[in-house]
């Protein structure tokens, strides 16, 4: 099975789950987001057939939000809070410059190994403890310097574990 | 009823509206003008409702976008802010509802600096000189600065463009750099044409009008038909400019330049000249394509027959295979193809039909082939030095032109396919007053004007013309038996789908023309033609529905689809604005001159029956005139 098929049959199944109507397209395209880091240009053209919604528009409701993506990011997407309290912590916090630094990448750019991008995000309700990230859909909070080190190596453990059991 | 009625008084005039009017259509109900630029009169929910009124089945068709968000206006622009009494701030009011009495007021100081303020942040995002653009002069955004003084640049102005124009070799060229995202194009593009080639990408200050993943137009899923172009109320959206290469070809000695001009540009050009609505010039514009230096004028009227005499034998052909032989390969029903803007949305999105399309090209194509054949030999031409251009009112000719496959001759059918504002701006850059000159006649051999081929310029012409043809030839009758004065009224009209139905009473001899395709006509005794028509693609969407689900047009046997709002007198190469209105006096000149002409019938044409014997030899549908006269179709993703 090609790549484009694999996406259909994927399609397919989420359209199991959340129906072959006009409202399922939000959640499948949060789904197809959630196991690819990204929406491709083949998996809205396979939801459109699916639904019957034109592509233009699913397109236009893929760019609206902005966790979608429609161009390919890393496993893990890294999301800075820049929302006031976080921000208040200073900009080039040591803890974010760790951020930076551990993974030789600037904002809005994924690692050559395809694992991690850095985003930006406003606030995740995490306003007395931050400063603060999401990785995915987790927040972390009250980051440091070492936290950041050690949430990323984490990150690369589950990776590599993940990996493996494939 | 007139209980249910309330009264609301705008400018201290009263009106009565239905609940659920919005603020700025009571107002035009009153006379009173309010400046829109999101808005436009063809998007408002009334046009709406009735685009896709339909004859076959009155009544359902309201539920066609009940689940599309883009039915109500998008009231992006703000410009129609309102003052209402008892309500703080001003309100847009193309979105303002009327449920109760209320007083409002569409003048005063505070809406006018506010819609000056708009104005004025709209230029703050808006790169690029109002005298280096293509609407320069026709431009709504334009026309609000002059008219409410915006004379400062209070907010700046961009210095650098912000985005890249079209590439090379879009048909459709947008400047996003004068996009005010009023959303007209994505709305006209998908309620009217049900292609949705367009959508906003992004959100708030990131919004941009853009295709599917961004691609270019020529690489989108796009008709080309101009729609877009006509409803813009800037200078972002606007055709491929081909009027420098056809200067160019004047210039060039060596070259003969000769023009067809299509029925729908004449019955608009005026438009551009100061003139109502409806005014033909058809005669007025020969002469002024002499001026500007064109070798021959030729009249597309005379391939458009020459289009129903291919098409209508193809029916016949396809008819008696499907009838008589019991051949299942003659699909039917059968669509017409002159209008190129459908043909590439059926090749996008309905491919499992190509078969129906009849294979005869459009007039514009079958013009450019007899061109530089039959005329070339006749005149000593040789064809290589022949440019071909075209007057269309269309946008998709210019791809149609551009299709490889159109050069069975050895040459290009058509060179170049202007649309009526190309034209309508050549004519102004040599000095010509086109309502002022005389009219001077077409060139032979193709001169003889017929009321069949005008026709074809309004939605369901081609259909009254076929009519017109096949049932004279089939009953060997006067049609005007049939229908008064030879108007096939049921077909007319600006139903967005509509069917009629002829029964065959008695039938005639084969005339020896099509002697080659059908023995007799004995099998057509008694038998009810059923016909369809479609104009505006979204509507072409409901009869392929109602095709697949086995409904009454599935029946027909002949159909035909426009891809533009009202036919081609809509084309989206046709002046700007455009209205229903404007579209209906456009309709009403196109049938005045075709109840003026003697020959109002394709077999009639002297000049037609001339290249069947002199040319094509064995008749329509022959050897030859395949070779020349039809075409093929492709899939597209």
């Amino acid at each position: 099975m090609d790549a484009q098929q694999t996406l259909r049959t994927e399609v397919e199944q989420l359209v199991r789950v959340h129906g072959r109507t006009r409202t399922a397209l939000m959640p499948i395209l949060q789904d197809l987001n959630r196991a690819h880091s990204y929406i491709s240009e083949d998996a809205m053209l396979a939801v459109s057939d699916a639904l019957n919604v034109p592509r233009a528009e699913v397109y236009g409701v893929a760019t609206f939000y902005s966790y979608f993506s429609v161009k390919p990011r890393g496993t893990y997407v890294i999301r800075i809070c820049r929302t006031i309290s976080c921000a208040k912590q200073g900009e080039y916090h040591p803890a974010i410059a760790a951020l930076f630094d551990e993974l030789e990448i600037g904002m809005g750019e994924t690692t050559s190994d395809g694992m991690f991008t850095i985003e930006q995000t406003n606030c995740i309700g995490m306003c007395d403890q931050g400063p603060a990230m999401m990785v995915n859909e987790i927040p972390h909070i009250k980051l440091t310097e070492a936290s950041v080190r050690s949430i990323l190596n984490e990150y690369r453990h589950a990776a590599l574990a993940a990996k493996k059991a494939q | 009823m007139d209980s249910e009625l309330i009264t609301v008084t705008i400018d201290g005039k009263e009106v009565k509206v239905i609940p659920g009017t919005t603020v700025l259509e009571a107002a035009r109900t009153a006379g009173i003008h309010i400046p829109t630029l999101c808005h436009h009169d063809d998007l408002c929910s009334e046009a709406l409702y009735q685009q896709t009124a339909s004859t076959p089945h009155q009544g359902e068709h309201s539920h066609q976008h009940e689940e599309s968000a883009m039915l109500s206006t998008p009231s992006s622009c703000r410009i129609c802010l309102v003052e209402v009494e008892g309500l703080p701030r001003l309100h847009a009011s193309c979105a303002l509802p009327i449920h109760n009495a209320m007083t409002v007021r569409t003048t005063s100081t505070a809406i006018r600096h506010a819609r000056r303020d708009i104005l004025e942040l709209m230029m703050s995002e808006h790169y690029g000189d109002c005298f280096a653009c293509a609407r320069n002069g026709t431009c709504e955004l334009q026309k609000l600065c002059a008219d409410y003084g915006v004379t400062s640049e209070r907010f700046g102005r961009p210095h650098e463009p912000l985005f890249e124009k079209s590439a090379p070799g879009n048909i459709i060229v947008r400047d996003q750099n004068k996009c005010i995202l009023c959303r007209r194009c994505v709305r006209m593009c998908a309620l009217y044409q049900g292609v949705y080639a367009l959508t906003t990408e992004g959100r708030g200050d990131h919004s941009r009008i853009a295709t599917f993943m961004g691609k270019e137009m020529k690489d989108a899923a796009c008709i080309n038909c101009g729609q877009c172009i006509n409803r813009c109320p800037t200078g972002a959206l606007t055709e491929r400019d081909d009027t420098e290469s056809v200067w160019h070809a004047i210039e060039d000695p060596d070259k003969m330049v000769v023009i067809q001009t299509a029925p729908a540009p004449r019955a608009a050009i005026g438009e551009m000249f100061g003139c109502e609505p409806g005014t033909p010039l058809t005669f007025q514009m020969n002469t002024a394509l002499r001026r500007v230096g064109f070798d021959k004028v030729f009249d597309t009227n005379f391939s458009a027959d020459l289009t129903i005499m291919e098409e209508g034998s193809e029916l016949i052909s396809r008819l008696y295979k499907a009838l008589v032989l019991k051949d299942n390969t003659a699909a039917l029903p059968q669509f017409t193809s002159c209008s190129p803007g459908w043909i590439k949305f059926i090749e996008h999105f309905y491919p499992q039909y190509l078969p129906n399309l009849s294979s005869a090209k459009s007039p514009q194509q079958m013009m450019g082939a007899v061109l530089k054949t039959y005329f070339a030999e006749k005149n000593g031409w040789d064809p290589s030095k022949i440019v071909s251009v075209s007057l269309m009112p269309c946008t998709a000719k210019k791809f149609e032109s551009a299709r490889p496959e159109m050069d069975a001759s050895g040459y290009r059918d058509v060179d170049y396919a202007l649309t009526t504002r190309e034209l309508g701006r050549m004519f102004k850059q040599a000095g010509i007053e086109l309502p002022k000159l005389d009219k001077s006649p077409f060139d032979d051999p193709f001169g003889t004007p017929t009321g069949s081929g005008v026709i074809f310029g309004a939605t369901g012409g081609v259909m009254e013309a076929a009519l017109r043809t096949v049932l004279e030839i089939v009953t060997g009758e006067k049609i005007e038996s049939l229908f008064d004065h030879a108007d096939i009224k049921p077909v007319r009209g600006f139903d967005g789908v509509r069917m009629a139905e002829v029964t065959i009473g008695k039938v005639g001899p084969v005339p020896e023309i099509l002697s080659h395709l059908v023995p007799d006509f004995e099998w057509l005794k008694g038998v009810t033609v059923r016909v369809g028509l479609a104009h505006g693609t979204v509507n072409a969407i409901r009869v392929m529905k109602d095709i697949e689900e086995g409904g009454p047009l599935s029946k027909c046997h002949f159909i035909e689809f426009m891809a533009c709002p009202g036919g081609c007198l809509g084309g989206g190469g046709q002046p700007i604005p455009t209205d229903r209105e404007i579209r209906a006096a456009r309709a009403k000149a196109i049938y005045s001159e075709d109840a003026t002409y003697v020959v109002r019938k394709s077999h009639e044409n002297e000049d037609v029956l001339r290249i069947y014997r002199e040319f094509f030899k064995e008749g329509p549908c022959s050897h030859k005139s395949h070779e020349l006269l039809h075409t093929h179709y492709k899939e597209r993703v």
